[in-house]
């Protein structure tokens, strides 16, 4: 996913630029820089794509469903966040405050599984 | 939207007189579109509906015949088929059509599509024009998407134990209703639970060996392709408490094609979609909506009728299409 690393690397400099520009006297945090930062998984095909993604804390993750049937997303412990069913083109968005290993699901179809990496 | 990577319909028999090596008959008939069940000497044979003239003598012969639908989907409008409407009230008509007016209706699951009321109150009225005078539901995954299928229970699990699951006797067959689609584990199949297999071995406790048994769940409860989630984790369990029964009809949905496997006194059946199609195992890279020519379409949904003979210990399965 050369694209999604790509993006990344431009949304954290844009990130960066922003602090440059706005920061005038103001140190920004690491967790407000990271606050801004987004990522975005895309269902398809029954499938999460990436399978793994790794961002940095406090990055908001939103998942788009782009299939043509109707999917969950559901962390493994079943707690930490569940979506509604998400039809053709609904999202779900999470923010992680906590670095870990999340592993989830799809409830309707639980052989799709992913994780996010949170650094 | 999936198109098969290949062979759009094919027709896999293993042998020709039903019994491979390995002792058990599988055959997959893609163009399937509803089904007849006759039991006889707890054998399941099945037939397709556009065999019609077979249909007749097995009926004229049964003491009771049901219809089993599946995976109406009501509220799908992908391109693999825009009007599960029509196609639903198609299967209807195939069934108010059939010779002797099967005692039920059977529906195997994903009723709905999100769960939505109004999905569940589509399909409800448009089974009320089916000339049967019940019908018996068990939810698919997609009747239970709000997580603790809530929405399905209130309707259709009144009369039925807390999880759904329940069992009836019609004409000296036992009827027994699996839910196989709630508390799925990351990675997992379907699965009954140690709850409801408890409740299965009592259920079935006082019944003679020689009592004919039908069990319907969504999910197969045989292991049709794991790769794609069909089939259910614990459903060897549950296949356990059937063997000493001498003849055991499982009718299942969920794959949206037609299927059948014979393994020692247990019969395993799946019955076509009103809805759309779904690819054969492994033959596309995902088990989505199948978009076929239009003139295709009715070719692929169907029904199943079930009807069953009393002394000669035989469930036919018959199923039919749409056109």
């Amino acid at each position: 996913m050369l694209w999604k690393r790509d993006w990344i690397r431009r949304a954290t400099l844009v990130g960066c630029a922003a602090i440059f520009f706005t920061g005038a006297g103001k140190v920004m945090t690491r967790a407000e820089n990271a606050a801004a930062q987004s990522a975005e998984v895309k269902i398809d095909n029954f499938t999460f794509a990436p399978t793994t993604l790794t961002v940095a804390v406090g990055t908001t993750v939103k998942w788009v469903n782009r299939d043509d049937i109707p999917h969950t997303v559901v962390s493994e412990d079943k707690s930490t966040f569940k979506s509604k069913a998400m039809d053709t083109d609904d999202s779900f968005s999470y923010t992680f405050t906590k670095p870990g290993t999340y592993s989830y699901f799809c409830s309707i179809h639980p052989k799709m599984v992913a994780k996010v990496v949170v650094q | 939207m999936r198109r098969p990577m290949k062979d759009e319909i094919e027709v896999v028999d293993h042998n020709s007189d039903g019994i491979d090596r390995r002792g058990f008959l599988k055959c997959m008939a893609w163009a399937g579109t509803g089904t007849l069940c006759v039991i006889q000497g707890g054998v399941l044979k099945s037939f397709a509906l556009s065999r019609v003239s077979q249909f007749r003598e097995v009926a004229a012969k049964g003491e009771l015949s049901f219809a089993q639908i599946s995976d109406s989907h009501m509220g799908f409008n992908k391109p693999a088929n825009t009007d599960v409407v029509s196609t639903l009230k198609a299967a209807v008509e195939k069934i108010n059509a059939l010779p002797n007016a099967p005692e039920f209706l059977l529906h195997t699951g994903d009723i709905s599509h999100l769960s939505r009321p109004e999905e569940f109150d589509t399909v409800e009225e448009i089974l009320k024009s089916a000339s049967v005078k019940d019908v018996f539901y068990v939810p698919g995954e997609h009747d239970v998407t709000d997580g603790d299928g809530k929405q399905y229970l209130e309707r259709y699990g009144k009369t039925a134990q807390a999880g759904g699951w329940y069992s009836f006797e019609k004409k000296g067959v036992h009827f027994v209703g699996l839910v196989n689609v709630m508390n799925l584990k990351a990675g997992g199949l379907g699965s009954l639970g140690a709850e409801q297999l408890e409740w299965i071995k009592k259920d079935l406790e006082p019944l003679t060996s020689s009592t004919p048994l039908v069990v319907f769940a969504h999910i197969p409860l045989w292991s049709v392709y794991p790769q794609w989630g069909w089939g259910t984790d614990d459903s060897a369990q549950a296949l356990a408490l059937l063997k000493r029964f001498g003849s055991v009809t499982v009718l299942n949905g969920h794959i949206h094609q037609t299927m059948q496997k014979v393994e020692g006194s247990i019969t395993f059946h799946t019955a076509a979609s009103t809805a759309f199609p779904q690819p054969a195992p492994g033959k596309a890279d995902s088990p989505g909506p199948m978009k076929v020519p239009a003139e295709q379409l009715r070719e692929l949904l169907g029904i199943t009728d079930v009807n069953f003979v009393r002394g000669q210990q035989t469930l036919a399965v018959v199923d039919s299409n749409l056109t």
